[in-house]
């Protein structure tokens, strides 16, 4: 490999990674986010919408870790392609035993 | 320009497209760990209040408890950022601090899992009590083994770190290791959602 390929390569791997004001402040949107969803479970006032808000709450924290702190924002698209797929695959997964063990004996196809 | 030669000389091996083949292969493994555990997980949500005897979940799970060793995994993760960046900026001094983090963090969470374990135990939920204790236990105890793994890796690179075995060069060696443990971080965040605070 060439020198020029193997700086642009490294710049591809490295090109902007955040600084660590930056990293300090996603860990604080963490904690805050984190303290929120423990506060919504302990308000009764929430508990009907509480599944629909815990869930969009930790995604939002699983997409602050995977983008900022693993990098992916800033990193090639390829990794995100290969992260991507296992986690398309893994909640496919999910969801088609849940369907199929929870929801569909629900059901009394035989009549 | 020498100094990436240097380091793509170093323990850099490109693949066709450009990139590190190291990283190419971690995210794979981290695609195919998104199976591994949404297989648990998946598991524990078929079996989800389908226990004929206690301790139910509502009964048993600390959320307080939990909580705090939730928020002690994800400064672990900031810990291992900083610890990653004070690597690729050559300092040895914050390598060793915030890898020294990492592992007390991390060795704090997993006597967190010790102590939520011990305590489930002593309240009579085994593997073998119900289809909660199977399902939880083999789902949190997959995971407690993961970060125990990455305690140890971080550990050895502590350990290369001091020795002065850790230059900016080898970053990449600190970058994969970040990788495993943000991971590690991600899965925990599904698993306190799903299973503590959705009950």
């Amino acid at each position: 490999m060439s020198a020029e390929a193997a700086t642009h390569a490294l710049e591809q791997e490295r090109g902007g990674h955040a600084s660590p004001a930056f990293y300090w402040a996603i860990g604080g949107i963490l904690t805050v986010i984190t303290a929120v969803e423990v506060a919504a479970f302990y308000i009764p006032a929430l508990q009907p919408v509480l599944v629909p808000t815990l869930l969009i709450l930790s995604s939002a924290k699983f997409l602050l870790v995977v983008m900022f702190f693993m990098h992916l924002r800033f990193d090639s698209k390829i990794f995100s392609g290969l992260f991507l797929a296992g986690m398309v695959l893994a909640m496919f997964m999910t969801v088609a035993l849940v369907v199929l063990y929870k929801v569909l004996p629900r059901f009394d196809f035989m009549g | 320009m020498a100094q990436a030669a240097a380091i793509a000389h170093d323990d850099h091996h490109y693949s066709s497209t450009g990139l590190s083949s190291w990283k190419v292969g971690f995210w794979t493994f981290i695609g195919s760990e998104c199976l591994f555990f949404a297989s648990l997980i998946s598991t524990y949500m078929v079996y989800k209040g389908r226990s004929v005897v206690g301790p139910y979940p509502h009964e048993i799970l600390d959320i307080p408890l939990t909580s705090i060793s939730t928020f002690v995994l994800l400064m672990s993760s900031l810990a291992m950022v900083l610890a990653l960046d004070g690597v690729q900026k050559g300092s040895r001094k914050l390598a060793l601090i915030w890898l020294g983090g990492v592992i007390l963090l991390g060795s704090a969470f997993l006597g967190f899992q010790v102590y939520e374990f011990s305590h489930f135990v002593h309240e009579g939920l085994t593997l073998k009590t119900n289809v909660f204790g199977s399902s939880f236990f083999v789902l949190t105890g997959f995971h407690g083994a993961h970060v125990s793994v990455g305690v140890i890796w971080m550990i050895t690179l502590w350990i290369m770190a001091f020795r002065n075995r850790l230059p900016a060069a080898g970053s990449l060696k600190v970058e994969i290791a970040g990788l495993y443990w943000h991971f590690v971080d991600i899965v925990w965040i599904v698993i306190f959602t799903l299973v503590y605070l959705i009950q």
